[in-house]
């Protein structure tokens, strides 16, 4: 690579020159990049800075927006909402997924790529479909379960009753993406030698002590990246609660999740500066928790 | 995904061949369960577009209806609104192609500069653009949507296939496709024989990173297709809305009954099916690459 500016024919420059190329790559993207990323972000703090008043149109507020966001109990009801929902919904989710591809990497079950392909089926979805026919599931008046309930005269399971609600939620996420996060698991798997295995059975491991002292250490990075992406996308939950709401208006106000919260601020409230303000926490938030997450369980990796 | 390390043996080589069995069976009937579940809200959904709408209320959620109804379901579906439906049909089949095949190229061309050259602000561009997998996507949307009506692109397409033709995974797993499966010297070897540096890219770089960009593209053209937050704040017209926004809105009228809203409930559903359908083809006839791309991501 170093030599061979030496060895090239002089070029004139334009189009074709070697320290001008990698620019021109990376140019389409950087400039999508920089639009619809870096852009609204940097937008979006300068928003958060102003406030929307009915009577004197935009004003400057300097830090205010965060203070009022700092003290607002709908926005970390919302954030609480989800830290409810994501310690009850991520560990189980992900615990399926790991049992499910540690099962199929073992071989010893019939019918393999059927349960691969059939798990996997869900994520095709679309949250938004998946949120419509779980709601038609779930339905009081013509759903099935509340069907078989009344076939066997018991009452109507409360799906969609406030207590109930955030784990038919949780359930919808967890069909979703159950397969998702095993696939992953399973390719994880698939690359662990497997004179691991071989080794571990000459020494006199059992199954079980292989999968917990060799194939889980060495999914720790996959693992770890499940964790992130989930408590990524569980504190920016939009789609479900947001169709589900048709179903229960009562139910999940306009404050249920952080992102509904954002949304109903800027669509229906036209307060676009808190809005933004509220989005920026919650991206805050959520790079804060990640990171903290990953500090934690380094610390107590090292520690070991 | 051919080479598989079954330590199926493993423990079950010390056991008697009934025992093993026992355990295959029961390891079975556990994963059947699970599919069971995966299956149930499909299975219902395909049950339920073939029913009539008094059906739908009617009969039992999980059996068949008095009648076979889903031809008539699907042209009220295809006749509703003077045939919206296949207008979003349409816009979700362009929207998440556009947006995929542009992710692939663009990815592809940003991964090779980040690979194969060493430039000022390498690095830093690169932990930035990787910093942005963090960004959440959704905290975007708002200050997207203000932006674009600042620049005149409000309730314009190109406000959701600009945005959804980003794809910093698809950057990073490129850079890694493209440091492992290309050669420095078949580079170098093209250029002493004096062929440009786009050529180069062109006929060599896309030629061998052709089943990472495909990777690339089927995931940034599901998840275009699935995208229901952007289009939703972006798209105000219904003609320029993809599938999940549209469906969505019939959704709502159905739920809040009037207006016709009840005879709603069986073109919401045969909607439904039908917009799942072309992903699920997708998925299936491209499975390899599917994995190919989660694997990279989980491993790395």
């Amino acid at each position: 690579m170093s030599n061979s500016s030496a060895t090239r024919p002089a070029r004139a420059g334009g189009f074709t020159s070697r320290k001008l190329a990698p620019y021109l790559f990376l140019a389409p993207f950087l400039l999508l990049f920089i639009a619809f990323i870096v852009a609204p972000l940097v937008y979006a703090f300068y928003m958060s800075l102003f406030r929307d008043t009915l009577v004197g149109g935009r004003q400057f507020a300097g830090a205010a927006n965060y203070v009022k966001v700092a003290g607002d109990a709908k926005f970390w009801g919302g954030v609480w909402n989800l830290v409810l929902f994501g310690v009850v919904q991520v560990p189980i989710m992900l615990g399926l997924a790991l049992l499910f591809a540690i099962v199929l990497d073992r071989g010893q079950v019939y019918a393999k790529g059927l349960f691969r392909l059939g798990f996997f089926l869900p994520y095709a979805v679309p949250s938004v479909i998946a949120a419509i026919i779980w709601g038609y599931l779930y339905g009081p008046t013509f759903g099935p379960f509340t069907q078989m309930a009344k076939a066997l005269n018991l009452p109507p399971p409360a799906f969609l009753s406030p207590g109930a609600m955030i784990f038919s939620l949780a359930n919808i996420v967890t069909w979703e993406y159950v397969g998702y996060n095993m696939v992953i698991y399973y390719a994880a798997l698939k690359a662990i030698p497997s004179d691991l295995a071989e080794a571990s059975r000459i020494d006199g491991a059992s199954a079980w002590q292989f999968a917990r002292l060799i194939q889980l250490p060495l999914l720790w990075p996959a693992i770890l990246l499940t964790i992130i992406f989930s408590i990524n996308g569980t504190l920016q939950l939009f789609n479900e609660p947001f169709l589900m709401r048709f179903l229960a208006r009562d139910v999940i106000n306009s404050s249920y999740t952080p992102n509904l919260y954002a949304y109903s601020l800027a669509t229906q409230n036209q307060q676009y500066g808190y809005a933004a303000a509220v989005s920026f926490v919650l991206g805050i938030v959520i790079a804060g928790s990640s990171y903290i997450f990953t500090l934690i369980t380094n610390r107590r990796r090292s520690e070991r | 995904m051919t080479a598989t390390t079954d330590i199926a043996p493993f423990k079950a080589a010390r056991r008697r061949p009934g025992e093993r069995r026992r355990s295959r069976i029961f390891l079975t009937l556990l994963l059947a369960l699970f599919l069971v579940y995966s299956f149930v809200p499909l299975v219902y959904l395909v049950l339920s577009a073939t029913k009539s709408n008094g059906d739908l209320f009617t009969t039992f959620g999980f059996g068949f209806g008095t009648e076979f109804n889903l031809w008539q379901n699907l042209s009220d579906l295809f006749s509703r609104d003077n045939g919206i439906f296949s207008r979003w049909m349409l816009n979700s089949v362009l929207y998440s192609t556009v947006a995929g095949l542009g992710a692939a190229i663009f990815a592809t061309a940003a991964g090779y500069a980040f690979a194969k050259f060493k430039f000022r602000g390498r690095d830093l561009t690169f932990g930035l653009v990787l910093g942005a997998v963090f960004v959440p996507q959704t905290a975007l949307v708002v200050p997207i949507f203000l932006l674009l009506a600042l620049s005149g692109l409000s309730d314009n397409p190109l406000g959701v296939i600009l945005p959804s033709m980003i794809s910093p995974i698809g950057v990073y797993l490129m850079r890694v496709y493209i440091e492992q499966g290309v050669d420095d010297e078949l580079l170098d070897a093209a250029r002493v024989d004096g062929a440009g540096e786009f050529l180069i890219f062109r006929a060599i770089v896309l030629r061998l990173v052709a089943p990472g960009m495909v990777t690339v593209a089927l995931l940034s053209f599901v998840g275009t297709w699935n995208n229901y937050f952007l289009p939703l704040i972006v798209l105000r017209s219904q003609e320029y809305q993809p599938i999940t926004v549209g469906l969505s809105t019939w959704y709502q009228l159905a739920q809040q009954g009037g207006g016709g809203g009840q005879v709603l409930f069986s073109i919401v559903i045969t909607g439904a099916l039908i917009s799942i359908i072309p992903v699920i083809v997708v998925f299936l006839l491209l499975q390899r690459f599917w994995q190919g791309g989660l694997t990279a991501g989980a491993l790395k």
